[in-house]
């Protein structure tokens, strides 16, 4: 056995900064992507929006068109989804963490969330159908629109919030206990203000996702051509439906259209992200 | 043995009225039994201190007198404690209650991240919800004055509660367990993490804090029970080997597993 020289301590730097180039290179392959696919849609699209664009209805000429409708019909969506969602989503995983930690019921429950998180979102358009359209008669509404999309993503809400309730030391919640408090009193004061960053980002994920789903949307009866402003009740349209729809046509200038509908909505996506990402640091710097 | 104050230990000798009798109190977790038929007083306003190995019971021993011990699912306990001459293990009792009358402090300094100084202050009404406004600012100072903390944080009381050192992060949680009001004041090792100075300021207050309070302390630290406490309890694999005055015990054990201890031929 020979001691370690010089030599061999230069080949382990090799190896180091290979590793590190070959880690760079796996960042930069999906941003390279994600850059040219941007910078395709913003080259395609940008010239096409303007206010007109946004404040305007569907029409069958391509220069005229308007994602107005689409653009209402998505932000009652994630709005709705989200008010729904959220609250179900957290009040399970308190469920789950807090109360039924330990229960062998509490294991099966998790499986299956895990495996609902996996489960095409076709089908939940069809469960939506059945259940939100028909069997409790809202029609082909927002409103069964974003049961559905609740429903979709709500496995998110209930993941992310359970990991968020699990990073809360157990010291706080005996330090609750130990002056007297219930059970409810120390979540409700001492836990979930501690997990709110953590039940934040989940709703960031969740409201992205709904944001951007079209396939349930299309079950449920979510219609293309809308010349009105949707409200709660009546027929409506979404953004990634319009997009699908402009994309189909075959004349070119629906295309340009469909390109500043994607540009509309990732800014209408990165608004609400940072809007969340905002609230989070907030309070995670009240943490510490 | 180390030099210890004497000051206070005049009226140590005589014994006071018991606040706290154990009797025959067993625990442990699952098949694992951690505590074994321990019958002990606790004497109203004096330190008791707990002193033993790792793994003796100390810790399970006092997280059984507030019945935090319970909280853990596959916790096993029998026996009694009476707190005043009432069973705390009785149907009746509500851990809940109880555990404003038996206050705790932690042997990791565990203030509320999410809170300031003066909210981690009164955590304990605002969560009991017995907080009154106009009283708030009294409470916040007596506890903060009574854990020696006040001088240091009169002018940052609105700071997180995590931006403190951990001698007074340990001294907000003291406060934090004083503003309710306990009459019994339990510490599980509570300067374990904490450097030599911050510990003699802790030691300090329990010296101001006998005269109000009755101490539970457990200590993996002799010294420091020599230091602070008027009674002290050996605890060996889940057995109470002796119980005596602190004086006694430390300079003539009865039983040989202490004087063993006590000289530092093992734990």
């Amino acid at each position: 056995m020979r001691a370690p020289g010089p030599v061999d301590r230069r080949r382990g730097k090799v190896g180091e900064r290979l590793f590190v180039w070959l880690c760079l290179a796996c960042v930069l392959v999906p941003l390279a992507m994600l850059g040219v696919l941007l910078g395709d849609v913003i080259v395609d699209g940008a010239g096409r929006i303007d206010w007109a664009f946004i404040r305007g209805f569907p029409s069958r000429r391509a220069s005229v068109a308007g994602i107005w409708p689409a653009l209402v019909g998505s932000i009652y969506l994630i709005g709705l989804t989200a008010m729904m969602a959220v609250p179900i989503g957290v009040g399970a995983a308190v469920y789950l963490e807090e109360y039924g930690r330990r229960s062998k019921v509490a294991g099966f429950i998790e499986v299956n969330i895990a495996n609902l998180a996996g489960v095409p979102s076709v089908i939940y358009g069809l469960l939506g159908l059945e259940v939100f359209v028909r069997v409790f008669g809202f029609g082909s509404t927002i409103l069964a629109g974003s049961c559905t999309l609740a429903l979709l993503v709500l496995p998110i809400v209930i993941m992310a919030s359970r990991e968020a309730l699990r990073t809360v030391p157990d010291s706080l919640r005996e330090g609750a206990y130990a002056l007297g408090a219930t059970r409810w009193q120390t979540i409700r004061q001492v836990v979930l203000p501690s997990a709110l960053p953590g039940i934040l980002t989940g709703a960031i994920l969740a409201v992205a996702r709904a944001l951007g789903e079209t396939a349930p949307l299309i079950v449920v009866g979510a219609v293309v051509f809308i010349t009105f402003s949707p409200d709660l009740h009546s027929q409506y349209t979404a953004l990634p439906i319009q997009i699908f729809n402009w994309v189909s046509m075959p004349q070119k200038a629906f295309l340009e259209n469909a390109a500043a509908a994607i540009v509309v909505l990732m800014v209408v996506l990165l608004l609400l992200n940072s809007v969340a990402i905002v609230l989070r640091n907030k309070y995670q710097k009240r943490n510490y | 043995m180390p030099a210890k104050p004497q000051a206070h230990r005049a009226s140590a000798a005589e014994t006071a009225p018991k606040k706290i009798d154990v009797k025959d109190l067993s625990a442990g977790f699952g098949d694992k039994t951690v505590l074994r038929s321990i019958s002990m007083p606790i004497e109203d306003k004096r330190v008791t201190a707990i002193i033993g190995p790792s793994g003796c019971g100390k810790s399970t021993f006092i997280r059984c007198l507030n019945r935090m011990h319970e909280l853990s699912p596959i916790a096993r306990i029998s026996g009694k404690i009476l707190l005043d001459g009432r069973d705390i293990y009785d149907k009746g009792v509500d851990p809940v209650l109880l555990r404003r009358r038996v206050g705790m402090v932690f042997q990791k300094p565990n203030p509320f991240p999410t809170m300031s100084i003066r909210d981690n202050v009164v955590a304990g009404l605002r969560l009991t919800g017995s907080l009154r406004r106009s009283t708030t600012d009294q409470v916040v100072e007596k506890a903060l004055v009574q854990a020696a903390l006040w001088d240091e944080v009169k002018d940052r009381m609105s700071d997180p509660g995590g931006s403190l050192s951990g001698g007074q992060q340990q001294r907000l949680c003291i406060a934090r367990a004083l503003a309710v009001d306990p009459e019994v004041l339990l510490m599980d090792e509570p300067c374990s993490a904490l450097d030599p100075i911050a510990t003699a300021r802790i030691e300090d207050l329990l010296h101001v804090l006998r005269n109000d309070y009755t101490i539970v302390i457990v200590t993996h630290n002799m010294q420091q029970a020599t230091r602070v406490s008027d009674r002290t309890a050996f605890f060996l694999t889940g057995d109470l080997v002796e119980m005596g005055s602190t004086d006694d015990l430390f300079t003539s054990p009865r039983d040989p597993r202490t004087e063993d201890y006590i000289t530092g031929k093992f734990g």
